[in-house]
């Protein structure tokens, strides 16, 4: 069964450790500029929002290269971006309706989350549990439900 | 390493920014942060400057762990000597804006001279430049950090600024930094304001590389994270009630300064608590605490969001405090609450945010109404001069006072003074309640003995935040000592004192201390920072530390007649609670202290104490 | 079922794809015209960079990609179409039947009707034949004459400048890529390649182009009186679909061929994809060329989808584009030009001429129709997703008028209702 991370933006304190996480995964180095997961502020709601990557099904990113530099990780259910491959066109980044996959200047190609293989880091860094990796179908049927109930628990849910 | 190696100079008079190489060999002997800043400081400044002229200097520093994934590493600091108090000031923040300075190759931006006209300096990277602020001048904290991401294009731009206080001269105004954090004490934000530098705006995209040895980091800083989400304190405590789980407690054990220090308790206690924050509102059933809230790489998150009620009297027509924000800290609630013997949660709400937005140390604001509602009750200070009645409760005088106060306004100005100066003025020196001019917190002396040792001898005046015994006095950290006890108190301050400096130094947060000591942090450093960091070369670092601020101190006048605590609290009996019947043993304490500190009875450190140390 | 594609571009490869995908029975015959694998041109000034070679810019890396799914491959030019009898004719003389046709030939250069356009040093930069022809040209120092400062211009700019040519650029409209760009966004692209060492010229047009002597420079004179000598004159003045064997029958085509949202053409056993399709525009209905990547590969999918007996339709071709022009990075989105104010209509635009970035948001009523921007990399995806969406933003609107920047919380708050 294949995993996909859970974001539970209740439980987000804004730490960033996630994307320390990643960008050290990725890049040996605490750059929170590279990391491909992203804490967002909602500071008049009081809202931490972990957003990245949620490997759609529809995959705009990789029906939109030329040169077949994003493919299908078959472990994961990822997308992944081949470095060597990738000729830095952002054409992807134009295509994906989401905004998770960016251009970065200095190495000239874009990256998206990979899921780590299979291993998750900024899951595994998360103190609070806002960020799980979990079996894939259970996510789709609680991130609606979270969705849904959403607005009635916003101000309770803390501490 | 950690370290970025660089700092950059920005001289303001003449609008030059240059990078110079961190002095590394100096980094070996003051780690980072407020040693390594507070190193800089004394070599460079004149001890006898004033605080506003523009042979101050203002030092923006980090530590080698900020900006890495050990847990809270993010603080920074704010070096200079202080307005208020005349000695090195040295305050510390979170928020996110030290990881960005780090993050952009940074580890201190040393500001000297003055500005002719308002200007905020603007790092992207390795770009450096200071930029035209006279957009922003005369605008509150939020309304800078947004003009600037807006005009920068750019969200995710970190803001350190000043708002209308440190512009005003505000004596105890703050540098504020992601709306709601702040390099609170001492009047920094003044000194700002004196050198037209109206903020710092960063963005760091390098990241912090060079750890020593990674691997080894990642493990021992996963490990001590353990440790912080196994303690009741760091784990749950904070979490849930941030600092704010300590009103009730030290409310119950007398140690409340209540009402200008009259009292040790406040009747009220439990209205402005951590609890209550979590209790629905009746009038519109929700509850002041959004949510907790975690400075960059925290762990913990003891940080408050709250919102007020919309329909409250204070914010009832000004929609601009309808939002969630920062919310009130244990310091703040006590400061703006009990110091004044106001009750009410929403007011004293917004009177922290008039403090976020227009950039004021709470702490120093409310204590100082403190001493005002006094003089006012005894009619020193009239209605007439107020604008107002401002009796001891009322929460309405304490929000106009702040608006006034922050924007220079009535007797908003003699306020901004300080109690110190207000009192002395007002020919009642003896109602200040400050050290060094500096109001203390939100812990009696008289019923946590060793707070009144802590406030007498502060490097930076009267502070919670150089030797918070109240960890052993209270929680029993890490070991139980009876609050109402002299003995031994000497010790546990030194200790604590050079401990925290080491903490400080290290750009971790002094609340990690709750469940890890300094045995917790060396391997950390160790990991990280090149060099052998050892126990013993740490515990040396924190005391060398603490000596260097005490000569800088003592060069600029300061005496062991400043060594000392309000009169009250040494002649004025505690009224209720454990502490009743007692006064602070101040007297007792101190000669202890110095002698354990290898200070001479003046308080000044003898000759083969500072050979001991390097200095 | 025979399902035959004319043309191997994005478009093509990827119907091809699909219809396997979605009928693993079927045949499947792939027409190119040139005489390489399916490569994808957006790579060739990469390749002219030098930062990949041929095969990096091929669509499908591995060789049997085609071959492994039972696609089979022609090189042909088709010539002329009968439909009557389901039948393509190619230049070599043979025929193809068919059952589906989808027709994915894409577009070709345009050769302004300018005298001495035909010149031997005068080239096209379309193919990678183009490109190799330009490579072999192009050396440190050249002097290179570009005519057309639009999208397709723009983006070997920087492969050109990148060889060490001498570049002059000569673009009718009054700034640069005025068909992508607002004037403030061209007018800062423009100053930017210039403060690259690149010579521009707006608001001029080439009358000639004449050898100074046989195999020579070239004397190129603009219409403002200005002549320029080169080694090289560039061509990249738009391109136009290829629909040139379509003379004769009774498709329906404008610029392109008409399609509906299921990508079928007037004769209903044929469907159009990519650039030679103009399909209904997202907001106005009208038909409209997007000739770009991903909406190739979606009007393709579409197509494959339909032609396999499926049902779907497209959303509507939204027109998204992204820029790299020596290091600014730019892109555009929908009707970035905006919307009237009769018609509900309202935009905000910042800029900050010193750091090189631009953001230009437009809205109609509560909806974002279209943006610009220039700087930004960050999340620019969901600006798509807001204007794809017709994500209605409620009182978000009144916060992005008054603070663009904000867009990626707006999209958070009111696409992903996470907020």
């Amino acid at each position: 069964m294949q995993q996909a991370l859970l974001i539970d933006p209740e439980k987000c304190t804004g730490c960033l450790q996630c994307e320390m996480a990643c960008s050290y995964e990725n890049y040996q180095v605490f750059n929170i500029a590279k990391s491909r997961i992203k804490v967002f502020n909602f500071e008049e709601a009081g809202r931490k929002v972990p957003y990245t990557c949620t490997q759609c099904a529809e995959a705009w990113c990789m029906h939109a290269c030329p040169v077949e530099a994003i493919v299908l990780d078959g472990a994961t259910g990822a997308k992944i971006v081949l470095d060597d491959v990738c000729v830095g066109c952002k054409v992807c980044t134009i295509a994906c309706p989401f905004g998770t996959i960016n251009y970065v200047q200095d190495s000239g190609k874009v990256q998206k989350c990979d899921l780590c293989g299979g291993d998750p880091a900024c899951a595994a860094a998360c103190p609070t549990e806002a960020i799980t990796y979990v079996d894939a179908n259970w996510t789709g049927l609680d991130k609606m439900r979270a969705w849904a109930g959403r607005t009635d628990t916003a101000s309770q849910a803390n501490a | 390493m950690s370290w970025a190696k660089r700092v950059l100079r920005v001289d303001l008079s003449s609008g030059r920014c240059k990078e110079e190489p961190l002095n590394m060999e100096w980094a070996q002997e003051y780690l980072g942060q407020r040693g390594l800043a507070t190193k800089y400081f004394v070599e460079e400044v004149d001890p006898k400057v004033d605080p506003l002229s523009p042979d101050n200097k203002l030092i923006f520093t980090t530590g080698p762990l900020t900006g890495t994934m050990a847990s809270t590493g993010g603080r920074y600091s704010v070096v200079t000597k202080g307005p208020l108090t005349g000695v090195i000031a040295c305050s510390n923040s979170g928020g996110y804006i030290g990881a960005e300075i780090k993050m952009a190759g940074w580890d201190m931006i040393i500001c000297e001279g003055r500005a002719e006209k308002p200007v905020y300096l603007w790092i992207q990277d390795d770009k450096a430049e200071l930029r035209d602020a006279s957009h922003l001048w005369g605008k509150t904290t939020w309304d800078t950090e947004e003009i600037i991401k807006n005009s920068h294009q750019d969200p995710q731009i970190r803001v350190s600024s000043i708002g209308r206080a440190g512009e005003n001269g505000v004596l105890y105004a703050c540098v504020v930094n992601d709306l709601h954090r702040a390099a609170g004490r001492s009047g920094v934000g003044a000194v700002m304001g004196s050198k037209n530098l109206k903020a710092l705006a960063v963005r760091g995209t390098k990241g912090v590389g060079n750890i020593k040895d990674f691997k080894t980091f990642m493990q021992v800083t996963k490990e001590k994270k353990q440790i912080l989400a196994d303690n009741a304190v760091t784990g749950q405590g904070l979490p849930t009630y941030g600092t704010q789980v300590l009103m009730n407690v030290i409310n119950e054990i007398g140690a409340l300064p209540t009402r200008n220090s009259q009292d040790v308790q406040f009747e009220g206690a439990g209205k402005i608590s951590g609890e209550a924050m979590h209790e629905k509102r009746p009038t519109d059933g929700k509850a002041n605490l959004v949510t907790n809230n975690a400075c960059f790489g925290c762990t913990i998150a003891c940080g408050r969001i709250s919102q007020v009620d919309k329909s409250h009297w204070s914010v009832e027509n000004s929609p601009k405090y309808w939002g969630a924000t920062g919310g009130l800290e244990y310091e703040n609630a006590w400061s703006l609450g009990a110091a004044n013997g106001v009750d009410d949660l929403e007011a004293l709400t917004v009177a922290n945010m008039i403090c976020n937005e227009d950039g004021m140390d709470p702490i120093s604001f409310g204590a100082t109404i403190g001493a005002v509602m006094e003089l006012y009750t005894m009619g020193v200070i009239s209605k007439k001069q107020l604008g107002m009645d401002a009796p001891f409760g009322s929460a309405q005088a304490l929000v106009d006072l702040a608006h006034m106060t922050a924007e220079g306004r009535g007797f908003g100005p003699e306020i901004a003074q300080g109690s110190a100066r207000l009192c002395e003025k007002y020919g009642h020196p003896e109602l200040s309640m400050t050290v060094k001019k500096q109001e203390f917190p939100a812990y009696d002396p008289r019923g946590i003995q060793g707070m009144g040792l802590t406030y007498a001898t502060s490097n930076r005046g009267a502070c919670h935040l150089r030797s918070y015994t109240v960890a052993s006095e209270v929680l029993g950290i890490p070991v139980k000592t009876d609050p109402l006890e002299t003995d031994g108190k000497a010790e546990l301050v030194k200790a604590f004192q050079d401990a925290t400096a080491v903490f400080d130094s290290s750009g971790l947060c002094l609340f990690t201390s709750f469940a890890w000591s300094v045995e917790d942090v060396q391997p950390q450093i160790d990991a990280a920072c090149e060099g052998d960091w050892t126990m013993d070369k740490l515990m040396t670092v924190g005391e060398r530390i603490w000596n260097l601020e005490r000569q800088f101190n003592l060069a600029a006048g300061m005496t062991a007649a400043d060594d000392d605590l309000p009169k009250r609290l040494k002649t004025e009996a505690a009224k209720s609670g454990p502490a009743k019947g007692l006064t602070s043993g101040i007297d007792k304490m101190k000669p202890e202290y110095y002698q354990i500190r290898g200070w001479d009875t003046n308080g000044v450190p003898t000759a083969e104490t500072l050979s001991r140390l390097g200095l | 079922m025979k399902h035959l594609i004319l043309g191997n571009g994005p478009a093509g490869v990827v119907a091809a794809e699909t219809l396997r995908h979605s009928d693993t029975q079927c045949e499947i015959l792939m027409a190119g015209s040139e005489d390489e694998p399916p490569y994808s041109r957006m790579a060739i000034p990469y390749l002219l960079e030098e930062n990949i070679d041929e095969s990096g810019t091929y669509l499908r890396k591995s060789p049997d990609h085609f071959d492994s799914l039972g696609i089979s491959q022609l090189r042909g030019r088709a010539v002329s179409l009968d439909i009557n009898e389901h039948q393509v004719l190619f230049q070599d003389g043979h025929s193809e039947t068919y059952d589906r046709l989808l027709i994915a030939t894409g577009s070709h250069p345009v050769r302004p009707p300018i005298p001495g356009i035909d010149l031997p040093n005068v080239h096209t930069c379309w193919t990678l034949d183009d490109a190799r022809a330009i490579a072999s040209l192009t050396k440190p120092g050249t002097r290179v004459l570009q005519l057309g400062a639009g999208f397709i211009g723009c983006i070997i700019l920087e492969a050109l400048a990148n060889r060490g040519v001498k570049l002059t650029v000569v673009e009718m409209g009054d700034r640069m890529v005025p068909r992508m760009m607002t004037p403030k966004a061209g007018g800062m692209i423009k100053r930017w390649v210039e403060n690259k060492g690149i010579q521009v010229r707006t608001s001029a047009g080439v009358e000639r182009i004449d050898e100074t002597e046989k195999g020579g420079p070239l004397r190129v004179s603009l219409n403002t009186g200005e002549t320029l000598e080169c080694d090289v004159v560039i061509v990249s003045a738009g391109v136009v679909p290829n629909i040139g064997f379509l003379e004769g029958t009774p498709l329906h085509v404008a610029k392109g061929i008409l399609v509906n949202d299921a990508m079928q053409t007037s004769v209903p056993e044929i469907y159009a994809a990519g650039d030679v399709a103009e399909a209904p525009d997202l907001f106005t209905g009208a038909h409209l060329v997007s000739a770009i990547q991903p909406n190739a590969a979606d009007q393709a999918r579409v197509a494959a989808i339909n032609m396999a007996g499926g049902q779907t339709h497209l959303k509507g071709v939204l027109a998204i584009n992204v820029l790299d022009t020596l290091g600014l990075i730019s892109t555009s989105f929908g009707q970035w030009e905006g919307v009237n104010e009769r018609e509900g209509g309202s935009g905000a635009e910042l800029i900050d001429e010193e750091a090189f970035r631009y953001l230009s948001l437009q809205f109609k009523d509560d909806v974002m129709i279209g943006a610009t921007s220039i700087g930004w990399t960050e999340h620019v995806g969901v600006l798509r997703g807001l204007i794809q969406g017709q994500v209605r933003l409620g009182e978000r609107k009144q916060q992005l008028m008054h603070d663009p920047t904000r867009f990626m919380a707006a999209y958070l708050g009111a696409a992903q209702a996470i907020a």
